[in-house]
């Protein structure tokens, strides 16, 4: 809806009075029982990474600002990095990518210390010379990152961002409404008749046009407009049996039993499954076509006035009882294996897309920045959504 | 006496130049720049944005708007008009509560309030699943997702604004014209016709506009209540600015949105002043 192109992590933000039950629900269990554990054992650390870093007067201080999705850091980070580090954090929250690259665009890339956006987002801040060359060197917990996590087609190496976490885009549906298990895209563009008006796609223009440009060969980050024009028609056709394009209420629908099959993200599908009653009936998978790897990432902006204090939040987050704690909040991966390794084992089995491996994930297209084939997308989009 | 009146009109002057004639005047600036290959604004000049508004596409999605949009109105009308005039007849002690309740929706955000619906008009929601209870359905009625929920979630949404300002001239309606009219033999029909109704006039007015240009620009409710099956000129608005990066041929499409709505006030202001001076020669 009011959604837009971040990855589903912003979308979840936007419909995250509607997801708060289901998340309270599961976060809120295993986030409370986890508090008590991750803060004794945070302090321990402090000691530790402490004394063999910075010594001498340069000890990160002061304040920054960073910007985030609305719920999408687990409740008492700030407050915890806060209180170890003496380090102050403003936390600025936005509710979609466009909202922070809005913001960005009119302060000339100023105003932020450190900003969490979607990948592609991450690029874009990036051609237009706002974001810090990372210096690895100040990141000593960046060797708790999986391999994998160097070689996102967006950024090798992340010169420029850092994921915080990442997932692909399949089917989730009712084992118990959908008679034939789903294996392709297909079964979503072309549904089966007695799943006409029971399947929903997502809004936002990247994943909607994910299905059609999967089973006809492109690339998810295609520019080619007679391409786009190939999977408009395809899309066109699909329409007429859909129940709707929905970004933020998909999993409520498949709880309802009002949708049986529908486009989701990894994380979103999670949210369906630990509803309490038909939850157990609700699993995801990724078509055979392929799909998506998409990343949300945190960057430091060039005109940060306190990068030690920026690297220091960075390097925080990506400790491994700290990561886990976004896993427990979020029900997305995160790219921190010794951070998966700490989940809880019911919570794995509970969601099993979470057991996804980095080198799964990476047979995933990553998400690019549109550059000046943006408009196009957005015409082409349009004439899906406008079209009879 | 001059100075009494620049202190007095001071506030709102200053409050229309930085929250009206400002961010017009940025979109009048930015319609006819161009965009820049990863967004933002470049100071080129060109006309290529009105060009590409030209796009029989858009210009689609700009009569599907307006459709939806005089629909909502006119049904806000035909509710909200004896509504109001019900309100305007109760005893005075009664009208304020009422009012009050008229206006109570006000205090939760259209957002949440629009999500309600789907809640109710959804295949396994309220209306649905009562009338299955009741045995008058066995196939759920497609309520959500289509016009139908657009044009009830606009109606709904805009309701106490048609009611407001017809309420407010019935009010003031002096009681005598009718019972004169009645006295000359005219019947609660023709009273109706020929007195009460061109007196609020201005009132139905007001409320005409002031539910007709929210609903054509509104891009929640297509959305939410239209499953986003179909896309109204305030989709498309926002779609090039957060999800294209192109603010020029956003504010281009604001722009066109609007002069047309523009030309739409003038016209009824103009259609108001023939008539109040038709009144006064007759």
């Amino acid at each position: 809806m009011t959604t837009s192109p971040q990855a589903a992590p912003q979308g979840r933000r936007f419909g995250a009075a509607f997801a708060a039950l289901a998340l309270l629900a599961a976060a809120c269990t295993t986030g409370t029982s986890s508090a008590g554990p991750t803060a004794g054992s945070t302090t321990a650390a402090t000691a530790g990474s402490g004394t063999s870093a910075p010594t001498e007067a340069a000890r990160p201080s002061g304040k920054i600002v960073v910007s985030n999705w609305d719920l999408y850091f687990p409740e008492t980070l700030i407050a915890d990095f806060t209180a170890e580090t003496g380090i102050e954090v403003e936390w600025v929250k936005h509710t979609t990518n466009e909202d922070i690259v809005g913001k960005l665009d009119a302060a000339n890339g100023t105003g932020y210390d450190v900003v969490l956006v979607s990948a592609s987002f991450a690029e874009g801040l990036n051609n237009r010379g706002w974001l810090e060359t990372l210096d690895h060197g100040l990141l000593t917990n960046i060797s708790h990152l999986a391999p994998e996590a160097d070689q996102l087609g967006y950024d090798p190496g992340n010169t420029f961002s850092i994921p915080y976490t990442w997932g692909t885009t399949g089917l989730c549906y009712r084992t118990d409404l959908v008679p034939v298990p789903p294996t392709s895209w297909n079964d979503l563009l072309k549904p089966a008749p007695e799943l006409d008006k029971k399947v929903t796609m997502l809004a936002t223009d990247r994943w909607l046009l994910l299905p059609a440009l999967k089973v006809l060969g492109y690339s998810l980050n295609e520019t080619d407009q007679a391409h786009l024009e190939e999977a408009r028609d395809l899309l066109l056709e699909t329409k007429k049996h859909l129940l709707a394009y929905d970004d933020t209420t998909f999993y409520s629908r498949l709880v309802s039993g009002e949708a049986a099959l529908v486009e989701a993200w990894d994380g979103w599908c999670n949210y369906g499954i630990a509803d309490e009653t038909v939850g157990s009936k609700i699993t995801y998978m990724i078509p055979s076509e392929g799909t998506d790897l998409w990343a949300d990432t945190m960057t430091i902006l060039k005109s940060s006035s306190n990068k030690p204090a920026a690297y220091a939040f960075i390097d925080y987050i990506l400790r491994p009882e700290i990561a886990k704690t976004v896993v427990d909040l979020t029900l997305y991966k995160v790219p921190n294996p010794d951070a998966m390794a700490l989940v809880d084992p019911a919570v794995m089995a509970q969601f099993p897309n979470l057991a996804m491996t980095p080198a799964e994930l990476l047979e995933g297209e990553p998400l690019r920045d549109l550059g000046a084939a943006a408009p196009l997308w957005a015409n082409i989009v349009t004439q899906i959504t406008a079209g009879q | 006496m001059l100075r009494r009146r620049l202190i007095l009109l001071g506030p709102a002057l200053a409050w229309w130049a930085v929250f009206l004639a400002v961010p017009v005047a940025l979109v009048l600036a930015y319609a006819f720049l161009t965009r820049g290959t990863f967004g933002g604004v470049v100071p080129t000049f060109t006309l290529d944005n009105l060009a590409r508004a030209a796009d029989p596409l858009y210009l689609r999605v700009l009569l599907f708007s307006l459709r939806v949009a005089a629909i909502a109105t006119l049904v806000a009308l035909l509710i909200g008009y004896p509504a109001a005039y019900l309100i305007a007849t109760l005893p005075p002690r009664w009208r304020t509560p009422v009012l009050i309740l008229t206006v109570l929706p006000f205090w939760t955000s259209l957002l949440i309030r629009t999500y309600a619906w789907i809640v109710i008009l959804n295949r396994e929601g309220l209306i649905n699943r009562g009338l299955a209870a009741a045995g008058l359905i066995d196939q759920p009625l497609e309520l959500l997702n289509n016009e139908f929920a657009i044009e009830l979630g606009l109606v709904y949404g805009y309701l106490p604004l048609m009611i407001l300002p017809i309420y407010a001239s019935i009010e003031r309606l002096n009681p005598d014209l009718r019972e004169a009219s009645a006295d000359l033999g005219g019947g609660p029909l023709r009273t109706f016709r020929r007195v009460t109704l061109p007196l609020t006039l201005p009132g139905i007015a007001a409320g005409c506009i002031f539910v007709f240009v929210p609903s054509l620009g509104n891009f929640i409710v297509p959305d939410l209540l239209g499953g986003g099956l179909s896309s109204m000129v305030g989709n498309l608005i926002q779609s090039q600015f957060l999800r294209a990066r192109d603010w020029p041929f956003g504010a281009m499409l604001s722009l066109i949105l609007i002069g047309l709505m523009g030309a739409l006030l003038f016209f009824q202001a103009w259609l108001l002043g023939r008539q109040r001076r038709e009144a006064l020669d007759a």
